[in-house]
């Protein structure tokens, strides 16, 4: 006779074992080891909640201080590996292997112990991409999850930081799993429910509120001049040429700098209105100029940004916000808002290839992707048609008699040289090593080049789509990388016919002036500019106040 | 450190005005200074630079300064402090336009 509920009765099995032992919902922080001891079985897969903002701290230090005797070989599954403690976790044995999508500061870390062969890195994801394999065959057994209150009936409320919990929840209560939260208080009444009581299992209240990093806050003090000069030529070359309204920027000064030119350049251009009007986009305290200058009419976030609380509840009109007044956020929505919904995606990469690859996957580093490889990837089922989105698919069709179709808008965005003069432009991406380190059968690229439409750096812009052949794209890519060994490897006749076809478009040919490219064109200089355009409702983290 | 000195062909004659310069070192800002009464139809540089083994490519971005620009009499004298290239090419560019636009005594050739 079939067994059809296994999974059912193995969960009743564990949530037997902590009743055992007293663990009902409301489990004391004090007991948390005993209820993971008795919840969690070894070879599980666990989803671990570790967002780009929000971490589950106190439960991570908690199951790195599980014994290894019970608890071991787990297979993590989680979005972002961002703390001490899931590094830790792999080293002391805990878990073994790894699904995920960003490492970001312990890239260094984990290269070292895929190298010890205490890790194995089944594959790095886009954040949609992992989300979507919940659902499908990494879905967790055991959710370790973060949210700001619950309430006695297991209720809870995420605040602003609402990120990926949802899909996490949504995949391990309905599969069978186990939910365990962590929270900063109990309340009596919550402002709103994020996740219902029915879904989560345990509540624990954390001793210290979860920790949110502010990982979108770019001070505008360190823009440089040749940030200025890229986000002037985005603006004029790319933007108010295809009439971009809806876009994501990726994370970076290059891309605060686009924003801080809005309420200035961008203004003085008549673009107002016209472009950068939809946004899926972190509440980016360097785009505070350009929404109180008007030129904003809606955000979707992702995540929130610590100490943007105060200033988007004051903005309902702008960002997403529920009737207690603060924001709710959601990766996968947003992310799937970034793919489908957005006419481009500008971002900065590590190193760019003569064919438009871009990694940061680079020798030494596992950092992940993040978002990136979502928003900058053509969206192949994509039908509603715009503008800019019309414009790029003529574009790369070139007359071509064949199905018209139109094109998302993907802009890799660097300077030649990144600090220590080390080249953005190479002949082989360091991906490949670091591919054939991990055992992946491909390398770890982040944005193909057959997604890139335009490649911007100081020098220039190439437009990659009108480009005929690989060796067309090869010269456009070589007359924008500047003095690398790339760029000075360029057939100079040939860059200069592009360049006549306009493919390979400089400041000058755009009418950007190289002498107003000053910080004085940003809208803000320092984050003490950005308090002062919000009305004092934006509050910086301290690391960020230098007044 | 190192110090590196090129001398490029470079439409222009020399003239005389108040040296230009552009650019703090002290805050961490790659510095210019441009003065007049050179040779004719040479350019001569003279390179303060913290990063050692870039000669090629000082090379390289000094000599599409002096084809694409009319530099010819000038004395450019640039401290890097560990600038990129492409840093050091909009301060020649900016060093170059502000000296273009002072009006000085000597301008007649």
């Amino acid at each position: 006779m079939s067994v059809w509920n296994a999974h059912q009765k193995n969960r009743g099995a564990r949530k037997d074992r902590a009743a055992a032992l007293g663990l009902e919902r409301q489990v004391p922080a004090g007991r948390i080891a005993d209820l993971l001891h008795a919840v969690i079985e070894p070879g599980d897969r666990v989803c671990m909640e570790g967002n780009n903002q929000k971490q589950a701290d106190f439960l991570a230090r908690a199951l790195a201080a599980v014994d290894v005797a019970r608890i071991h070989d787990l297979h993590l599954v989680q979005s972002v590996v961002a703390l001490p403690e899931h590094i830790a976790l792999f080293d002391k044995g805990i878990a073994r292997e790894l699904d995920f999508s960003f490492s970001g500061p312990q890239g260094t870390r984990m290269a070292a112990l895929v190298n010890a062969g205490k890790i194995r890195i089944n594959a790095i994801h886009t954040y949609l991409e992992l989300f979507a394999r919940y659902f499908v065959d990494l879905t967790p057994k055991v959710a370790l999850i973060a949210a700001e209150a619950a309430d006695r009936d297991g209720n809870l409320y995420t605040g602003p930081n609402t990120e990926d919990t949802p899909a996490i929840v949504e995949a391990t209560a309905f599969k069978n799993g186990i939910v365990i939260a962590q929270v900063n208080e109990l309340r009596d009444s919550l402002p709103r429910v994020d996740v219902p009581g029915g879904w989560v299992d345990y509540v624990v209240v954390a001793p210290k509120p979860n920790y949110i990093e502010p990982l979108f806050t770019r001070d505008p003090a360190q823009i440089s001049e040749i940030q200025v000069l890229m986000a002037m030529m985005v603006i004029k070359g790319i933007y108010a040429e295809y009439g971009v309204r809806s876009l994501n920027h990726g994370i970076g000064f290059d891309t605060a700098a686009i924003e801080l030119l809005l309420p200035t350049y961008a203004a003085e251009l008549g673009l107002k209105g016209k472009i950068c009007t939809h946004w899926a986009l972190n509440p980016h305290p360097a785009l505070i100029p350009a929404i109180e200058a008007g030129f904003v009419e809606s955000v979707h976030s992702f995540g929130s940004e610590l100490g943007m609380e105060a200033y988007i509840a004051a903005r309902p009109d702008i960002f997403f916000t529920g009737a207690d007044g603060s924001m709710r956020s959601n990766r996968a929505f947003c992310q799937a808002a970034g793919h489908y919904a957005c006419d481009l995606f500008i971002g900065s990469t590590l190193q760019i290839d003569l064919a438009g690859n871009s990694s940061t996957a680079t020798k030494g580093r596992i950092a992940g992707f993040g978002g990136a490889p979502n928003m900058g990837a053509d969206a192949r089922g994509r039908r509603h048609e715009s503008p800019a989105w019309v414009k790029a698919g003529e574009e790369a069709r070139q007359g071509r008699d064949i199905m018209p179709r139109g094109r998302k808008l993907v802009v890799q965005m660097v300077e030649t040289f990144r600090e220590h003069m080390e080249p953005a432009f190479v002949e082989r991406l360091d991906a490949w090593e670091l591919g054939a380190a991990m055992g992946l059968a491909n390398p770890p690229v982040m944005i193909y080049g057959d997604d890139v439409t335009h490649i911007v750096t100081e020098e220039g812009i190439a437009n990659l789509l009108p480009c005929r052949d690989a060796a067309e794209r090869e010269q456009a890519i070589r007359g924008v990388a500047g003095y690398t060994a790339v760029g000075l490897g360029r057939d100079k006749a040939k860059v200069e016919e592009l360049r006549g076809r306009g493919i390979i478009r400089r400041p000058e040919d755009m009418g950007v002036s190289r002498r107003r490219a000053n910080r004085d064109l940003l809208a803000a200089r320092t984050v003490k500019d950005l308090v002062l355009a919000s009305g004092g409702l934006y509050n910086p983290p301290s690391r960020f106040r230098n007044w | 450190m190192e110090q590196l000195t090129f001398e490029l062909a470079s439409t222009g004659q020399p003239l005389k005005r108040e040296p230009v310069l552009v650019g703090v070192v002290g805050s961490g800002n790659c510095e210019v200074l441009i003065e007049g009464a050179g040779e004719a139809g040479s350019c001569r540089f003279t390179i303060h630079t913290s990063a050692v083994g870039f000669s090629p490519i000082w090379q390289a971005v000094l000599t599409d300064f002096s084809e694409r620009r009319a530099a010819g009499g000038l004395r450019i004298e640039v401290n890097d402090v560990g600038a990129t290239p492409a840093v050091v090419s909009l301060r020649l560019d900016q060093a170059l336009e502000a000296w273009e636009a002072r009006e000085g005594a000597g301008d007649a050739p």
